[in-house]
């Protein structure tokens, strides 16, 4: 008999009022019960129309089946068989507008937990579980994957998977692209991504820190060297400015700089060297994950206020719903429908205040998303010591500036054909270099295409052995 | 890890030091620089190359232990190692097609444009540096400076070496009596090179800086090393860090790069994780 509540299993968190002040994760993952309860609300449905939101495609009723009979292995087994990080992609993932959003049972009621169900069987791997790390006969070919996000990482493990021998330049110190730098520990502890990454490392992937190609080496040299194929999965980019009056001044931060110096640099452990500014009231400008994690970590280092300033309204806001539930439930301020026009300074230069001015939403823009518009004479003013901007990215030119026949769109994003293939012979590229900011599971999509289109390149297709021409 | 091959110390506060990374040395360009980290609990901190040895592969940094990275780097010895080393960072200066330029260091500054001296000499380029440090006990690097130019320039805010003044005294006289510089570059504090602009600007000629605001990743992704030139907003590490000095906000720079001061001067009083005891 399936589970019939209308509810999902409800999972256990630290309490609001105390994890708002620690960096512990905040979610404490199902218990094997709690999980076969949940996996027995899923009704197995024969055109499983959950799978069609995942972008790897994971086979959810197959992998939810082995959880309600409590053969959690066997649930990994299937879940790995298309995606490489379930443990991430399972706290991550925006799953109430994939997988969750077309299961049946969300149509009356709330859909499976699949989420959650997908990260306590990658947590229960991790902690019973030994990795059958079958490293593939190696076939000699060397490939380079620029940049270890998502989206490098699981190009890298799908070729290593074939026998290729790869290469994974990284610019900075650390492994996991945005994983480690952006997403705060209480949200995805940074242990879990190692863990996936010396996963990785057991498939043979060398990963090589401190190198920025582009200046330490170009696309060019790396095909002199050897690689026979390069993917470029270089990340996001440059953070955004409003361009208003006063971005200059002290106690301003774009969030990629506020993450950076908490979550890879730690500044909020004490042991460590790096400073950042604590202060009592912060405004974070923006309504994505990107906003959701700044003010909430900004909340975690002791602000007395914390607001979330969105030009639109709560419908539109772009972040994930668990995040803003999160958020709201940590004491975090939503002042929607509101748009900041001016940084006010005192006289040492650090900000004192913010005028803002309240939107309405007008008709829908060329984007099908209702566009807004100034509500004239509505200005007032914040009172704010802090402001952190949290409104998007734009590409970084390092790699598209030094590599010749590369070629990018207006925006700055790398240009692909469906086999994720640049314009530059042997280049490959996915992840937010292509698209912009997106999503962990979407790049780590096109870094698994990459790693296919590559392989059909490179590989004797299947079959020419028995049958040459 | 990265082994220090060679350290020196240039005054009691500047350091020379090189270090072996093979796969920068192959690489950087003169206004180039770094990225070290030198443990696990470190920052991350910038550092111009100041020389390197293609062959030796080895890099060269001169550096003012003004704080705690600082402070610790200098306690390194050869054979030590650090944790991390990143580069070449930043787009080489654009030296191409000049013929006749000034080049001004203030201070530690000067191991900064010492490259870009011998580059544009090297080049063919009549090349005059100005120098200005505090006083006398602090001169770096004067034979290697006067080795790479037509004339060398010193000047001492004491007036215990050299000329006493500040470094645009002499620029002021080298303007007044040659118009025919095409470039001056500027390297050295944020007050002095604003100063230069100043200066420069009143005489019409096109004048380099090279800033040095905070960076983390110095790859063009946290944000932190922007700058506002000429109005729009640069980020250092990328679009430089090399800018026009006539268009460089001066002000925002020297006040955003004071942020953390407060903050670090409590965390350079107990330097010992490194070092042993360290007086700070
Ligand atoms: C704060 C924050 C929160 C987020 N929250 C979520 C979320 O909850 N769910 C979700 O699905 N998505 C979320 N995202 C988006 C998601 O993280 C990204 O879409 C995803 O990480 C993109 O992966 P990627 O591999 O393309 O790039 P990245 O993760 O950005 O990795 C790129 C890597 O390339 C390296 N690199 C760049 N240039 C070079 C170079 N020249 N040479 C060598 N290496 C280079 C970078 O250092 C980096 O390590 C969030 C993003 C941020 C910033
Ligand atoms: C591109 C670039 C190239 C540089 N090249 C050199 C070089 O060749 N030699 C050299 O000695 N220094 C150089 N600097 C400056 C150097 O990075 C800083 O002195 C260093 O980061 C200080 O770190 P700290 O931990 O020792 O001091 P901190 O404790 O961080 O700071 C100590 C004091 O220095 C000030 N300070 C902090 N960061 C900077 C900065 N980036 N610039 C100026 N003052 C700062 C602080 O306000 C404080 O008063 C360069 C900076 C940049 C951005
Ligand atoms: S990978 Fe993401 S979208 Fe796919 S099933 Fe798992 S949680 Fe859902
Ligand atoms: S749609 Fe929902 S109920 Fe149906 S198989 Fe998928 S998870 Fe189970
Ligand atoms: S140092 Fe981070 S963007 Fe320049």
């Amino acid at each position: 008999m399936p589970n019939m509540s209308m509810q999902k299993t409800p999972m256990p968190a630290q309490a609001p009022e105390v994890r708002n002040k620690n960096f512990d994760e905040v979610t404490l993952g199902y218990t094997p019960e709690m999980a076969v309860l949940e996996a027995q609300r899923c009704l197995q449905c024969k055109h499983r129309p959950c799978m069609k939101g995942c972008p790897v495609a994971v086979r959810i009723p197959e992998f939810i089946a082995k959880v309600a009979q409590g053969d959690f292995l066997a649930a990994y087994e299937i879940i790995t068989s298309t995606n490489a990080l379930p443990a991430v992609c399972g706290r991550v993932c925006p799953q109430e507008n994939q997988c969750e959003r077309e299961c049946v049972r969300g149509i009356k009621g709330e859909s499976v937990a699949i989420g959650r169900l997908e990260r306590f069987v990658a947590d229960y791997f991790m902690e019973y579980g030994t990795a059958a790390s079958k490293r593939a006969e190696p076939n000699g070919i060397k490939v380079a994957v620029i940049g270890a996000g998502p989206a490098g990482l699981s190009c890298a493990g799908d070729l290593a998977r074939r026998g290729f021998e790869v290469t994974v330049y990284e610019a900075i110190h650390k492994a996991g692209g945005v994983l480690v730098y952006g997403i705060p520990e209480f949200r995805l502890p940074k242990a879990i991504v190692e863990r996936e990454i010396d996963s990785l490392r057991a498939l043979g992937v060398k990963i090589e820190t401190d190198m920025v190609i582009g200046r330490a080496l170009s696309l060019d040299e790396l095909g002199e060297m050897g690689y026979k194929a390069v993917f470029v999965g270089s990340g996001a980019g440059l953070p955004r400015f409003m361009g208003i009056e006063g971005e200059g001044l002290l106690g301003v931060y774009s969030a990629n700089e506020f993450l950076t110096r908490i979550n890879l640099m730690k500044a909020y452990k004490d042991e460590y060297d790096t400073p950042i500014i604590r202060s009592k009231s912060v405004a974070v400008i923006g309504g994505g994950n990107v906003a959701m994690d700044a003010a909430r970590c900004a909340m975690r280092l002791g602000a007395e206020r914390v607001y979330i300033v969105y030009r639109r309204g709560e419908e539109e806001i772009p972040a994930r719903l668990e995040e803003i539930h999160h958020a709201k439930e940590e004491g975090i301020e939503f002042r929607l429908l509101t748009a900041p026009t001016r940084l006010l300074g005192d006289d040492q230069g650090w900000v004192r205040g913010m005028e803002c001015v309240k939107m309405r939403l007008g008709e829908p823009d060329a984007s099908g998303r209702r566009s807004p518009v100034e509500i004239p004479g509505s200005q007032y003013e914040m009172e704010v010591d802090s402001v952190i901007m949290a409104i998007g990215t734009s590409p970084n030119p390092l790699i598209r500036t030094t590599t010749e026949g590369l070629q990018a769109d207006r925006r700055g994003c790398l240009i692909v054909n469906e086999e994720m293939a640049t314009t530059k012979p042997g280049v490959y590229a996915g992840g937010d270099a292509v698209t912009g900011a997106a999503t962990v599971i979407l790049a780590m999509g096109a870094g698994k295409k990459a790693a296919e289109s590559i392989a059909n390149l490179l590989l004797p297709s299947p079959g020419s052995e028995e049958n040459p021409a | 890890m990265y082994k220090i091959v060679e350290k020196r110390a240039l005054n009691e506060a500047v350091t020379l030091m090189s270090v072996h990374a093979p796969h920068i040395a192959r690489k950087v360009l003169p206004g180039q620089f770094i990225i070290l980290r030198l443990d696990e609990y470190g920052e991350r901190i910038p550092l111009t190359v100041a020389a390197y040895d293609r062959k030796a592969g080895e890099v060269t940094i001169v550096f003012q232990a003004v704080g705690r990275t600082t402070k610790m780097l200098a306690a390194l010895d050869v054979g030590d190692d650090i944790l991390d080393f990143v580069g070449p960072l930043g787009r080489p200066t654009e030296l191409e097609g000049v013929h006749k330029a000034i080049v001004i260091g203030g201070g530690v500054g000067c191991a900064i444009a010492y490259p870009q001296a011998r580059f544009l000499h090297e080049q063919g380029a009549t090349v005059k540096v100005v120098a200005g440090f505090r006083s006398r006990d602090i001169v770096i690097l004067e034979e290697e400076m006067k080795a790479a130019c037509d004339e060398l320039l010193i000047a001492t805010d004491d007036g215990s070496y050299g000329r006493h003044g500040f470094v645009t005294d002499l620029l002021r006289e080298l303007l007044e009596a040659d118009s025919g510089y095409d470039l001056v570059i500027a390297i050295g504090p944020v007050p002095m090179m604003k100063a230069v602009c100043a200066l420069t600007k009143e005489y019409a000629v096109k004048t380099t800086v090279s800033l040095n605001p905070i960076m983390i990743d110095g790859t063009g992704m946290c944000g932190g090393c922007r700058v506002h030139v000429g109005g729009e907003l640069k980020f250092a590490c990328v679009d430089g860090p090399d800018f026009d000095g006539h268009l460089v906000d001066f002000d925002e720079l020297q006040r955003r790069n004071a942020i953390y001061r407060a903050q670090e001067q409590v965390d350079a009083n107990h330097i010992c994780r490194l070092a042993g005891e360290i007086d700070a």
